[in-house]
Parts: C-alpha cells; sequence; structure tokens
C-alpha cells in the first residue's frame, strides 16, 4: 500500500456543544482519487477544515505527509479549490494571470518578486486546465465552469501533491461538470496528484475516483468505488439517515 | 500660471507633497476598496483630527511651537490598531468597529478644540486642506511616510493581492494574513496622516477612493487598476491644488470635486461605448 497522505485517528469535533464528527478514522493513500459523500450537516466541510488547519479537532489527531498536523509546514504540498461561489467577490478586478498568481504567493515567501520561471509556471498552469487563452481576461467576465477551473489552476500552480476539493461543482452546468471531472481524472493519472473530492455529484464522481468515503458524523462507508455502486437503496439510506432512491441518468 | 508655484518655497512644498500623496492614497485606496473597507479611512481620518486638535491645544495651552500633524499621525495609527483590536471582539459585526471609532475621534476632537477655547483658522486648514500649510517639518515626515509606503507596498505587493483576492485561501496557504493586514492598516494611518495637510480630514478617504472607484470602471486587471487610480490621483491633485490657488479655495474642496468628475466621465465613457458596442451588434 502506498504511504498515506492523510491520516484521521479517532478524530471528534463539536461545535457549541453539538458533535459535528464522532471518532473518525480514515486514511487517504498516495495517487487515490477519493470522493467524500454523505448528507448536508454530515460534516465534510468540517472534515475538510480540520484537514486544512483551519479546525482544531476536539480529540484524536491530524496526519499529513507523516507529520502531525500541528508541527505541518509545508503548506505549498496541499491545493485548495472551495465552493467558487463562497469566497470569491466576482468584481474583483483582476486577471486570470493575476489570481492564478496569488497561488504562487505563500510558496514564495516574504520579500521576494515572480520571475520568469514563475511567469511560464502560471501558463503552465493554465494550459493544464485548457485556459491558457483567457490569461489576460477579467476573472469576472468568465462562466462559471471557466472561473472554476482558473481555480483550480491557482491551486495547481504551486504544484501540490493533494489537492482538496470542497463542492467545486456548485454553480457549473451539467456539461462542464463532466470536463471538470475528466479534467480531475487527469491530474490523478498523469501528475500523479492525490485527490480529496466533496461531492453531492455521487453519480458522475463514482465513474472517476477510486475510492468512496460515505460520512454523516461517523465514518460509514469506506471502499473502492465499485462497491459503493454495489450498495442497495436501503445500506445508503442508513448512511444517509433518511430514505434514499438512486436515479439513474440515461444521457 | 505654475509660475508663482516655482517662485515660492511654501508652495512648491505644497504642490510636492501633493504629487506625493496624490501616488500614495490612490495606491493603498485601491486595496482598500477591493477589500471593502472604504469607511476605515473615513474613521482613522476623524481620529486624526482628534490628534490634532490635541496637538494645537497643547501648543495653546503650554505656549510651544508643536507639529500637530505628527500627534494627529501618532492618533491615527493607534486608532488603526484599535479598529483591529474591536474587529476580533466584534467578530459577526466588524463593521461596528468603524461607528466606533470614528464617534470617539469626533468626541475627542470636540473636547481638545474646547480646552483650546475654540475654533481657529490652522483648524480649518487641517478640516478641508490648505494650499499655504505644509512646513518644512511637515515636508519632511510626509515624505518619509511615502518611501515607506512606497517601499512596503512594492515588497508586498503579492502578498496583499493574494489576501484581498481571497482571504480564506490566503490563510490556508499559509501566509500570516493577520500580520499583513494589521501592517495594511497601520500603512492606511500613515497615508491619512500624510494626506491631511493638503486635501484635509473630511475628504481624506475621497482622494483613496473617487480615483479608485474611476479605475475600477475601466480596468482589466489589478495592476492597471492600480496604475489607472494614481493616474487619476495625480490628475485630480495638480489641477485641485493649482485651481484652488488661484481661486483661493481650500484645495480639498477643488481635488474632490476633479476626482468626482474623472469619476463620472469613466462612467459616462463606459456607457457610451457599450451603447456602440450594442448598436453594432443589433
Amino acid at each position: 500500500m502506498n504511504e498515506p497522505i492523510i491520516t484521521m485517528h479517532n478524530v471528534s469535533f463539536s461545535y457549541q456543544n453539538k458533535p459535528i464528527l464522532d471518532g473518525i478514522n480514515f486514511e487517504l493513500p498516495k495517487g487515490k482519487f477519493m470522493g467524500l459523500v454523505g448528507p448536508n450537516g454530515g460534516g465534510k466541510t468540517t472534515l475538510v477544515k480540520l484537514i486544512l488547519g483551519l479546525l482544531k479537532p476536539d480529540e484524536g489527531n491530524v496526519t499529513l505527509f507523516g507529520i502531525p498536523l500541528e508541527k505541518f509546514q509545508e503548506r505549498n504540498k496541499i491545493g485548495f479549490v472551495s465552493q467558487k461561489a463562497n469566497s470569491f467577490n466576482t468584481g474583483f478586478p483582476a486577471t486570470v494571470f493575476e489570481v492564478v498568481s496569488t497561488g504562487l504567493t505563500a510558496k514564495l515567501g516574504y520579500f521576494t518578486f515572480f520571475n520568469k520561471q514563475d511567469k511560464q509556471n502560471i501558463l503552465r498552469a493554465l494550459e493544464l486546465v485548457d485556459m491558457s487563452g483567457f490569461a489576460n481576461e477579467n476573472i469576472g467576465k468568465l462562466s462559471g465552469g471557466q472561473q472554476q477551473r482558473v481555480f483550480i489552476a491557482r491551486a495547481l500552480v504551486s504544484e501540490p501533491e493533494l489537492l482538496i476539493l470542497d463542492e467545486p461543482t456548485v454553480g457549473v452546468d451539467q456539461e462542464n461538470v463532466k470536463r471538470f471531472y475528466e479534467l480531475l481524472h487527469k491530474l490523478n493519472e498523469e501528475q500523479e496528484i492525490t485527490i480529496l473530492l466533496v461531492t453531492h455529484d455521487t453519480e458522475i464522481m463514482t465513474e472517476y475516483a477510486t475510492d468512496v468515503v460515505c460520512l454523516n458524523k461517523t465514518l460509514h462507508f469506506h471502499g473502492n468505488s465499485e462497491e459503493y455502486c454495489s450498495l442497495s437503496d436501503k445500506d445508503l439510506s442508513l448512511f444517509y439517515g433518511h430514505p434514499v432512491t438512486t436515479i439513474v441518468h440515461h444521457s | 500660471m505654475l509660475a508663482d508655484f516655482l517662485n515660492y518655497e511654501f508652495l512648491r512644498y505644497t504642490f510636492i507633497t501633493g504629487l506625493l500623496i496624490g501616488i500614495i492614497a490612490p495606491l493603498l485606496g485601491t486595496f482598500i476598496v477591493v477589500r471593502r473597507l472604504s469607511l476605515i479611512a473615513d474613521a482613522l481620518s476623524h481620529v486624526t483630527l482628534a490628534g490634532i486638535a490635541f496637538g494645537l491645544m497643547i501648543e495653546k495651552l503650554l505656549l510651544i511651537t508643536f507639529p500637530p500633524l505628527y500627534s494627529g499621525m501618532a492618533f491615527s495609527v493607534i486608532g488603526s490598531i484599535f479598529i483591529e483590536k474591536l474587529r476580533t471582539v466584534y467578530k459577526t459585526y466588524q463593521e461596528l468597529a468603524i461607528p466606533i471609532i470614528l464617534s470617539a475621534g469626533v468626541g475627542l476632537s470636540v473636547i481638545f478644540i474646547s480646552l483650546a477655547n475654540g475654533f481657529n483658522t490652522d483648524l480649518f486648514g487641517y478640516l478641508f486642506g490648505s494650499v499655504s500649510a505644509v512646513s518644512q517639518s511637515d515636508f519632511l515626515l510626509i515624505f518619509i511616510i511615502f518611501i515607506i509606503v512606497v517601499l512596503i507596498v512594492t515588497f508586498f505587493y503579492k502578498e496583499l493581492l493574494t489576501l484581498s483576492f481571497d482571504e480564506e485561501h490566503a490563510t490556508i496557504s499559509g501566509i500570516h494574513t493577520k500580520h499583513i493586514h494589521l501592517l495594511f492598516i497601520v500603512l492606511t494611518a500613515l497615508v491619512i496622516a500624510a494626506s491631511m495637510r493638503i486635501v484635509g480630514v473630511l475628504l481624506v478617504s475621497a482622494l483613496m477612493t473617487l480615483p479608485v472607484a474611476a479605475a475600477m470602471r475601466i480596468a482589466k486587471g489589478f495592476k492597471q487598476m492600480l496604475f489607472l487610480s494614481i493616474l487619476f490621483g495625480e490628475i485630480s491633485v495638480i489641477i485641485g491644488i493649482i485651481s484652488g490657488y488661484y481661486l483661493s479655495i481650500p484645495p480639498g474642496g477643488t481635488i474632490v470635486m476633479i476626482a468626482v468628475t474623472i469619476l463620472l466621465l469613466t462612467i459616462g465613457v463606459k456607457r457610451s461605448r457599450k451603447s456602440q458596442q450594442e448598436m453594432r451588434e443589433a
């Protein structure tokens, strides 16, 4: 088995005395593409925030690249893409190039300037997400799907080994969602980037992800995509805490 | 027309000071506007007024010469640190910090002015700006502030842009967002103190926001917006100071009205371009 990139050992977290996560144990090995699913309020985003160090667990510990989270310094090994709508002001007057360049800021460190190589890396990241023709466009003028690809480029430009995405396809139209998953698949296969994807598009995700984790306060399922797809509606209803019917889309 | 500005030393100081603040006010203003902190500049300018009133009071009561700009700057910087503290106290109502600091500033100003037995012409100059107010010691202080601001913004440009665009992302990627933010707020306080002499307490925030508002209408990217803001700021200051001098109007008023005119022009240009485009498409 490959070395684990993320390890969570017996992690619990509560917010205002309400338990959100309870005794979570899981491991994300290098090279995997893991889909994290579960009902709203099931603690998916909280789990991501714990991994990113934005929240501290009440109990248990988190390890990144074999280093305890409290001591983990190499933040540039992690690329993060959030729900676009949450953290982005569409009126912000920046070009696509400028937005992607902000992904290099922390890696380069204080008192440094972008050099030629950095500029090439920015263009290469845009190429990777198929957006190289848009470098000088205003970010606010792009469609939702295009903006999301730019944010992936921002996460990729620091050459991360782990990519964490929190519901990145919210507000992206159906056709572009498929393109988006193909891009993630390519990054996982060709660039060997380990991926953790929080999502509600269970059906399309299972086509591309190697592993699936189902979270509702505790971990209800942890296995590969085929095993997840073979689960019955009854099993899923148990995980979600309410009746679930699988809808198969035929396109 | 420029002859007087070349011949009289005091006008020369005013003019050069104007050129300096025409650069640094829109420079910081760009970050202030995109971070939606425009009102912080207003709050800080009122705290600066309290500092200046304090300086004038000391001068009058103790009969010593004391440059009020220095106490204004000190109050402004202390006020900026208070705003940051208050913003962490009222986490969910961060904008509350602004009216609290603003009213405290005005309250203190009133007290200091009364203790100094009321208004005088000096104070009028601080409120609306003055073409004849920049002394050599003021000029020296403003020049030092200019150098500090330009150097820090140059060296921290990428951090400031990253923080302004997406604070959460900046924190996750390991940038010390709190420190950078504090540094930025203190710089804002310094720029406000420096601009005070020319545009006055009440109009300082206008010089930080109006050129940016105009540039925002037409700029494609952030750097372009920065340079356009500075260009608009410089035009406003140059025309404003000269016309203010010849018309005997405090330059704060003329500078701000030039900036408003530029803003209206950019809105007009964008509108007409848009309608032309629509006509062509139709």
